[in-house]
């Protein structure tokens, strides 16, 4: 099994902590893993970008030419990688920020407003933990324990408060398929 | 001892080696991609109680390393291609008063100001000394998370062991990406001097005078003391030369690459062995010495030297197997690297 | 009879290589004699420059490090952090301190590092020729300046040390002249402050010295001494400056 995903947003929609927990989970789990973040000037609004591998072997790149899952969370963000995604590749859109898209047999799209959902969880920003409940539920890659304990394992000690707000959205993610 | 497995960049993983290798000393100037060592040094060198100058140029801060490793002191600075082009006149300095020093480079791609993207094309630099004068650096190219961390602790040995800079050359994807890294947590506390160096300067307390130069006005002088430099080099040749081999001794086409460029070829050797095709790989873990040797368990074979830079390295492989009749080359230039499936399009 | 007069134990008993009415000798002698007075001969640590005193560390009986041309503060900012119990201090020229390494001067005074630094200012490069310094005066005639120093060309002579003494990181900064003898023990004293301030950890100190070049000034001994004395000074007057 070899899963390379690219996931990108404007800056500040948590894509790269989306990218780094995704890591941290396969860590957990003892698979082989890559996470690769852009570096680019984006702090807060540009393009923000990030790619993960997971593996049950030593991974060779942790540069992704094709991808085998897409998570966008804005229109430039879809533009700039819907090329990359392989053939039958998952491709899982924030409908809040991309338009409508046309309907593509060749690949597996799953659309929903995630920026909306957090919202009403109460928190603009856990949008993408809500991918990352769908994206679970989905590809099954992961032990759902597994991503609980890591989410608690990682949050600084200074956010612990923002523990239970990330795990509601995993789970409303997880909900939603 | 804790031994843990964590995720970690390269980047930060460069770091803690080199603390836990024992480095008192770190000085550098903010340039991507390497930002996040210079962040990581600035937390923790503080927190060992050692020193972390975020100085006002590269010029600086390979200077005040030059100070430090005279003091008798583990140092280091870190930088990417620009700021290392500046440093040159520091390196130059190092190998000629025979200090040693750790220096990194998170390669970006050039020429000027270039961009950030992730590049090799720093290679001559790094190799055939960079700066003025007959001199080398020992150039240690690691292609994991894992090596970039390990590697520090023989960077710091080598450089201690040779009097020698000692550049850890990586790209930008070394630096920025982030893998899981077993870690060792055994920090040195108090013995920073791991070896043992009566050519320091500390005050002339019960000896001579120690003075650190490069300087000899006279000719025969300072050929004398460069002959001195070329038998060390030669030593370093024959016993730190290393690289890794795949599949090398019935191949019929051989890839050689290092770095980030190393994993992606090694993973097109996987993949071809799997389906019965005769490919090998040679990656050198040494760059300077680079491992001539290497080549001689199968000269015939054709080679491919692929890189993230321009026809840099070939050059060496040429002159490892005495001509270039089997030598190819596939790289990109300007932050491109060549894919899993353009080497395999150039390999059949 | 009691002894009052003898070879410092810092400086080494051989001829030096500089000009006739060259100031270099003096100040090198002048900080021996310190050394020896506040002991610290087993503990400091001079940094060498770039230029005519190259090789200090030839007449210099004491732990020394060379540093490329300019970047002496940094090496010696280097070896203060990690042996922060040593006497360390730069000797550096007009060219070193206030051309290529004005930035070196500028942030490790900036940052406040406890060092010591004797800074000669002779108006002019020695070692490659007598071309123009930074502290050049208006007028002055150099293998660069074959016409004189022209403002509208070359600029102002630099005031490096009244720059320093705007910094916070700075504690103490003098001018003084080696053209007379009393003068002479006016530098002493300033450089033996200059490293008192070091060893009762105060923070940055420097001293700038007008020092004859009759070579380049293409005057002799005397007549240099003189050219300080009424010329040199004007531009760059003596006196505490902070």
């Amino acid at each position: 099994m070899t899963e390379k995903i690219i996931i990108s947003g404007a800056g500040g929609q948590g894509v790269m902590l989306l990218g780094r927990v995704i890591a941290e989970v396969a860590l957990n789990e003892n698979k082989f893993t890559s996470w690769l973040p852009s570096y680019g000037a984006e702090v807060r609004g540009g393009s923000a970008f990030c790619m993960v591998v997971v593996s049950d072997e030593e991974i060779p790149s942790p540069y992704i030419e094709k991808a085998d899952t897409l998570i966008v969370f804005n229109k430039p963000s879809l533009e700039k990688f819907i090329s990359w995604l392989k053939p039958e590749g998952l491709l899982l859109v924030n409908s809040s920020l991309v338009p409508k898209l046309n309907p593509n047999k060749n690949i597996q799209i799953l659309s929903f407003p995630l920026t909306e959902i957090a919202v009403k969880l109460g928190n603009i920003k856990v949008a993408n933990m809500v991918a990352l409940g769908i994206y679970l539920k989905r590809k099954k890659l992961f032990d759902i324990k597994t991503v609980f304990k890591t989410i608690k394992k990682i949050t600084l000690s200074d956010k612990k408060n923002l523990i239970d707000i990330n795990i509601k959205a995993i789970k409303e993610g997880l909900n939603l398929i | 001892m804790k031994k843990e497995k964590i995720l970690i960049s390269g980047n930060e993983a460069i770091g803690e080696g080199a603390i836990q290798a024992g480095c008192f000393f770190y000085a550098g100037y903010p340039i991507t991609p390497q930002n996040e060592l210079t962040a990581y040094m600035a937390k923790r060198m503080l927190q060992e109680k050692r020193v972390f100058i975020q100085a006002e140029s590269e010029i600086s801060a390979i200077n005040m390393v030059l100070g430090a490793s005279a003091a008798g002191f583990r140092a280091m600075t870190s930088s990417s291609s620009p700021g290392i082009s500046l440093k040159q006149e520091g390196l130059s300095y190092l190998a000629g008063c025979q200090l040693p020093a750790v220096i990194v480079n998170i390669m970006r791609a050039g020429p000027g100001l270039g961009n950030i993207f992730p590049a090799q094309s720093d290679y001559f630099q790094a190799t055939k000394g960079g700066g003025h004068g007959d001199y080398y650096c020992i150039v240690l190219a690691p292609f994991s998370v894992q090596e970039a961390f390990d590697f520090m602790f023989f960077a710091f040995d080598l450089a201690d062991k040779y009097r020698n800079p000692v550049m850890i050359l990586g790209d930008g994807f070394l630096g920025q990406m982030v893998e899981p890294l077993t870690v060792k947590f055994q920090i040195p506390n108090s013995k920073y001097q791991i070896i043992k160096k009566d050519w320091a300067l500390t005050g002339c307390k019960k000896r001579a005078p120690n003075i650190i130069k490069s300087f000899y006005l006279k000719q025969k002088e300072l050929e004398k003391f460069n002959l001195l430099l070329q038998k060390k080099y030669k030593t370093i040749k024959r016993r730190e030369t290393r690289w890794q081999e795949i599949d090398v001794e019935d191949a019929r086409i051989i890839l050689v690459a290092y770095g980030t460029m190393a994993r992606i070829a090694k993973g097109v050797v996987r993949k071809l062995r799997e389906k019965g095709k005769k490919i090998g790989l040679i990656r050198p873990i040494t760059l300077w010495p680079f491992p001539q040797k290497a080549f001689l368990k199968n000269p015939k074979a054709r080679y491919l030297v692929l890189e993230m830079s321009y026809g840099q390295m070939v050059e060496d492989v040429k002159l490892a197997l005495e001509g270039d009749k089997n030598v190819e080359f596939l790289g990109r230039a300007g932050g491109g690297i060549p894919t899993e499936e353009e080497i395999i399009r150039r390999v059949k | 009879m009691k002894k009052i007069f003898s070879h410092p134990k810092s400086l080494r008993k051989i001829p030096t290589h500089y000009c006739a009415g060259c100031g270099h000798g003096i100040a090198h002698r002048l900080i021996a004699e310190v050394v020896d007075e506040l002991n610290i001969r087993e503990k400091v640590i001079g940094i060498a420059p770039v230029g005519c005193a190259v090789v200090a560390y030839d007449y210099w009986d004491f732990d020394c490090c060379e540093s490329a041309h300019g970047r002496a503060l940094a090496v010696a900012t280097g070896i203060k952090r990690c042996r922060p119990e040593k006497v360390v201090f730069t000797y550096q020229g007009d060219g070193d301190l206030a051309a290529i390494g004005t930035n070196e001067t500028i942030h490790a005074a900036n940052r406040g590092e406890n060092l010591t630094v004797i800074f000669i200012n002779n108006a002019v490069y020695g070692m490659t020729g007598g071309q123009m310094a930074p502290t050049t005066l208006v007028g002055q005639k150099t293998a660069t300046t074959p016409y004189g120093r022209k403002v509208n060309l070359h600029g102002w002579p630099l005031k490096i040390s009244e720059i320093l003494g705007l910094l916070k990181g700075v504690v103490y900064v003098e001018r003084v002249s080696l053209h007379a003898p009393l003068e002479v023990l006016k530098a002493k004293s300033a450089i033996k402050q200059a490293f008192l301030n070091q060893i009762q950890n105060k923070g940055f100190s420097l001293v700038e010295i007008l020092s004859a070049c009759p070579t380049y000034w293409q005057m002799s001994p005397r007549e240099a001494l003189d050219w300080i004395k009424e010329v040199m000074i004007k531009e760059f007057p003596l006196g505490r400056i902070k």
